[in-house]
């Protein structure tokens, strides 16, 4: 005979906790995590790689790649000088705060920022919890602002909003203004950064909320 | 691909359940799925049937799967109305200031469990 036991849980109920613990861990390292979430070539190697360079000598930066098999994006990472690792997912679609921690654990021990590359992809990774500090989201201009509107759960889980190749905005009808107000119907906390990783326009503004972030972390 | 990493997610879940309960054996799970929260339900139990032969806890366990239909809510008129196919604007007032009401859930209901010091199911011993 077998007995029925009701449960009630989300099913992300144990990767949350897990979240949450690694969280904790992290701080005590001294490692500022932020996960980085887009679709597929919106350009989320292109933003790290600018910011690596630009924040050189301001802040220590590492970088875990994410992908489901390849490791082209640390090879580029590498290039910079910069600490990079490369996580294989198997064909999973998101990073879970169990993958991280593993991940994490090939990274020197040593105070900064880490950016997680997550995988390309604007749902899966919006449900779980990495364990990261910070969720930042990439939406580039060649996609179109009606994005919110399609995918709205990676908006609400997102502290920042990055809008990259801004200098690609003469050649498409995409509305920076419509883009941040439907981003901040979703959630009005969100901090929008319009930017070019390839002519470097806007770029300051977002180095300057990640060291800020950084330091309001550090010293809470 | 998204109901791989869900099934694990479940059984990682089960597995705690299981330890704070003294349940030796899972003989049926039950989800409760939204019918918005872009999980696909065929794709689910195949990836199930795959994996709950990797796990003693799980094996053979079959997964039962509660369909919750989507419902949303006009914040401008009250009218609540189901989610697919009407979407975000509101068909009693063509608001667009309207929310999910119910339909995105991901939930373990329940399970049908063997607890430890049970008699085997198996037949010897057990209850015809
Ligand atoms: N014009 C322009 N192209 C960019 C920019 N950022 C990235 N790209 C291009 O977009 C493509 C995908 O970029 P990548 O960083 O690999 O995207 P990821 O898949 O999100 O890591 C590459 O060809 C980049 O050169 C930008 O700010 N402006
Ligand atoms: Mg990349
Ligand atoms: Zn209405």
């Amino acid at each position: 005979m077998l007995k029925v036991i009701e449960l009630k849980r989300t099913v992300t109920d144990s990767n949350d906790r897990d979240a949450a613990l690694l969280r904790g861990e992290l701080k005590e390292r001294g490692i500022f995590l932020i996960n980085l979430m887009s679709a597929p070539g919106s350009g989320k190697t292109t933003l790290l790689s600018r910011t690596i360079t630009d924040l050189a000598g301001e802040a220590a930066i590492g970088v875990m790649e994410a992908d489901i098999a390849s490791d082209v994006d640390a090879a580029r990472i590498k290039a910079l000088g910069a600490e990079s690792i490369q996580v294989h997912t198997d064909g999973m679609c998101h990073m879970d705060a169990g993958m991280t921690r593993a991940g994490l654990e090939g990274m020197e021990d040593r105070p900064g920022i880490v950016f997680l590359e997550n995988i390309g992809n604007l749902i899966c990774p919006a449900e779980f919890d990495t364990g990261a500090h910070k969720n930042v989201m990439i939406l580039s201009v060649p996609e179109g602002d009606d994005k919110p509107l399609k995918y709205p759960l990676m908006f609400t889980k997102s502290d920042a909003l990055v809008i990259t190749k801004t200098d690609t905005l003469p050649y498409f009808d995409f509305d920076i203004e419509k883009a941040a107000s439907r981003a901040k119907a979703l959630n009005p906390d969100i901090a929008v950064f319009p930017v070019s990783a390839k002519t470097g326009e806007g770029m300051r503004a977002w180095e300057d909320w990640l060291i800020s972030s950084r330091g309001e972390w550090n010293d809470a | 691909m998204h109901e791989l990493g869900i099934v694990k997610h479940v059984i990682k879940t089960l597995e705690e359940v299981a330890a704070e309960n003294d349940v030796r054996r899972i003989g049926s799970v039950t989800l409760r799925i939204g019918e918005v929260s872009g999980v696909v339900v065929e794709q689910l139990v195949d990836c199930w049937n795959y994996f709950r032969e990797k796990n003693a806890l799980v094996r053979g366990a079959e997964l039962k799967v509660e369909l919750v239909e989507a419902l949303t809510r006009c914040t401008e008129c009250e009218t609540v109305y189901k989610t697919v196919p009407q979407g975000k604007i509101c068909p009693n007032c063509g608001s667009g200031s309207t929310y999910l009401l119910v339909g995105n859930e991901f939930s373990i209901k329940e399970i049908e469990a063997e607890l430890n010091g049970d008699p085997p199911a198996d037949g010897q011993g057990g209850r015809s």
